[in-house]
């Protein structure tokens, strides 16, 4: 099997608040229920469902950040549940993530550089000079001119430039798969297409593997090769973007097609 | 309430709403100021608009284009002590806003016309059942009598479940879709006849954005209500709306009734904008951004403010004089080249 990242009849469970007192069992609500999902080198696959679906939690067992409750994820065929040794510093620098809060996952008291530097330092052990060499290079390649940004905060930042510096900090680490959760959806349209745009060139240039956490299907029609989508925890469509895209078969994906707005005002008549 | 032309515009989409009467809304000219440094900082510059009863307008423009505080300034309900009308009118059935007294404004704003905003969480006590929340605007209004069955009637009207039991729950009992369907509710509780709503369904999903802007196109038909939607995402307006405002940098760069404008955008801004929309049936597999950002207000390049991102700038005219909004019967233009065939496909996008 050569999947990059995978993840093999993953479970996750949560109490329910509330629930449970000090004889009665809490009630565990399944976010994911018994998912596999595989991503290979240099593929984009992306992670459609509506909130509540279960999709963050997947993305997030998928990069270590929350343990499975059954089931395992692996990285080039080895199991990460150990939480050390040597295959887990490699997953831990190859598998790198960008956020949807563009404000909130970036300290605000660290410059730029200082945010972007911060990998460079634990996962390259690069330092001193020929860090700050690196981190103009990354901001270079996300379209930042370093000598403009590399000392601000970032509040002084806009929403799409703070994206930028997050997809720089991925990229600080040389990773083979990026996880990105909904990195667009805060975004203003023109701003989104400049960022999916310096995506998709990263992917193409250094041969990433994207999982594309959305609920927006015009970016999976744009950007993905693969679609796996979730519903109550389950995966309950997957394929290949174009072909679920223009034939769904799962009522939820049909639903989802349908709601999604599309820029023609012809649709107003039949709705 | 039955209203008098039930469905003209899904009969006749491609004409434009074309009634004698004068409009709900009309906005002449209006500026907005922002004062704190040296000078007083332009943020909306000449923006004129109308809103007719029963029709969808949508308000397009990117974060920083001027679209919220335009919205502010028709009710003079700025977030900051610091912005204020600068110039311009705004009539709203047949009186000028801009003129009233803070008292006399309070009588229209919340009775006359309504507004929804973003983030629906923000705008509700979380201390406090919705029910009464929306109640709160029939008494600031004075009708206490009969308010209890006007707001299980609302609750109803926003194809809520239930209305009895909702009314009485507290906001984070309810999801983000109920929760902006109860602010719509408090909205129209004093029957308005405009609604403002801006970016009402930026925060939520997909399939809960749906049905809220369905239930919004449901609600202008039966009530016959001038809806002002103020958004960054032409989908929603294609969806949505009957008319088109498009504006850049503080100014009004395009306006049309939509089918003209998504068939044959004029301006090369709304032809850039137009594009960058990804919609899950197209079968173009290729990401088109408008290179550059917007300019910050007060950072605004002289000559046509879009021109250093356009594709189709010349210099010495773009970047010297600012075009005219060039204005025929049913639509709007501020391009140089409006109209001339280079204007027609600036990004040169079309086979």
């Amino acid at each position: 099997m050569s999947a990059l990242l995978e993840a093999r009849d993953v479970s996750r469970l949560f109490p329910i608040r509330g629930s449970g007192g000090l004889l009665r069992a809490r009630q565990m609500q399944r976010a994911v229920d018994g998912v596999s999902l595989c991503i290979q080198p240099g593929e984009v696959v992306a992670l459609v469902g509506e909130s509540g679906s279960g999709k963050t939690t997947l993305g997030r067992m998928m990069l270590g950040l929350t343990a499975p409750s059954s089931g395992s994820v692996l990285y080039r065929g080895q199991d990460i549940s150990a939480g050390k040794g040597e295959t887990h510093t490699t997953f831990r620098r190859e598998v790198q993530v960008v956020f949807q809060d563009t404000g909130g996952s970036l300290n605000p008291r660290h410059t730029i550089a200082q945010s972007i530097a911060l990998p460079l330092r634990y996962n390259r052990a690069l330092g001193g000079a020929q860090a700050a060499e690196e981190v103009d290079a990354l901001l270079e390649q996300v379209r930042l001119p370093p000598a403009h940004f590399r000392n601000r905060l970032p509040h002084e930042l806009s929403g799409g430039q703070r994206q930028r510096v997050g997809i720089a900090r991925a990229l600080a680490s040389q990773p083979s798969v990026v996880i990105a959760d909904e990195p667009v959806s805060a975004l203003d349209v023109s701003v989104r297409a400049q960022i999916l745009r310096l995506m998709f060139d990263l992917q193409q240039q250094k041969k990433l593997a994207y999982l594309f956490i959305t609920h927006d299907l015009g970016v999976v029609r744009a950007f993905a090769q693969r679609v796996a989508v979730m519903y109550q925890g389950r995966i309950v469509e997957e394929g290949t973007a174009d072909a679920v895209l223009d034939a769904p078969q799962h009522a939820y994906t049909q639903q989802l097609l349908a709601a999604t707005p599309v820029p023609d005002p012809r649709r107003q008549r039949v709705a | 309430m039955s209203s008098e032309h039930p469905d003209q515009f899904s009969a006749a989409p491609g004409a434009s709403p074309e009634r004698t009467e004068a409009p709900l809304l009309d906005v002449r000219n209006l500026s907005v100021d922002i004062a704190g440094g040296a000078a007083p900082l332009r943020v909306v510059n000449g923006v004129s608009l109308q809103v007719r009863r029963g029709e969808a307008v949508g308000l397009v423009g990117e974060s920083g284009s001027g679209k919220s505080m335009t919205a502010f300034a028709l009710l003079n309900l700025f977030p900051s002590p610091l912005a204020r009308v600068a110039q311009g009118e705004v009539w709203f059935e047949g009186k000028n806003l801009t003129q009233m007294s803070a008292a006399q404004l309070r009588t229209v704003r919340g009775a006359r016309i309504g507004m929804v905003f973003q983030d629906p969480s923000s705008y509700l006590d979380p201390l406090m059942p919705v029910g009464r929340q929306i109640a709160e605007t029939l008494l600031a209004h004075g009708r206490a009598d009969g308010s209890r069955a006007r707001v299980l009637e609302l609750i109803d009207l926003m194809e809520l479940p239930n209305a009895k039991e909702v009314a009485l729950k507290y906001p984070h009992e309810l999801s983000g879709g109920m929760r902006q369907r109860i602010l719509i509710a408090a909205a129209l509780a004093m029957r308005p006849a405009l609604l403002i709503a801006d970016e009402p369904t930026t925060a939520l999903d997909v399939t809960v954005q749906a049905g809220i802007l369905k239930l919004l196109t449901r609600l202008r038909k039966e009530l016959d209500l001038g809806l002002l939607l103020i958004t960054h995402d032409l989908a929603v307006v294609a969806e949505t709306c009957q008319r088109v405002f498009v504006m850049y940098a503080g100014q009004i760069v395009e306006s049309n009734t939509v089918e003209p404008l998504f068939e044959a955008p004029g301006h090369p801004y709304t032809q850039g904008l137009l594009r960058s929309v990804l919609s899950p049936q197209s079968r173009v597999h290729s990401l088109f951004s408008i290179p550059g950002g917007v300019a910050i207000a007060g950072q605004w390049p002289t000559g046509c403010r879009f021109h250093p991102r356009c594709p189709i700038m010349q210099p010495g005219l773009c970047d010297a004089v600012l075009p005219a909004l060039q204005i025929q019967t049913s639509n709007s233009n501020r391009c140089h080249f409006a109209g001339q065939e280079k204007a027609a496909d600036a990004w040169g996008l079309k086979p």
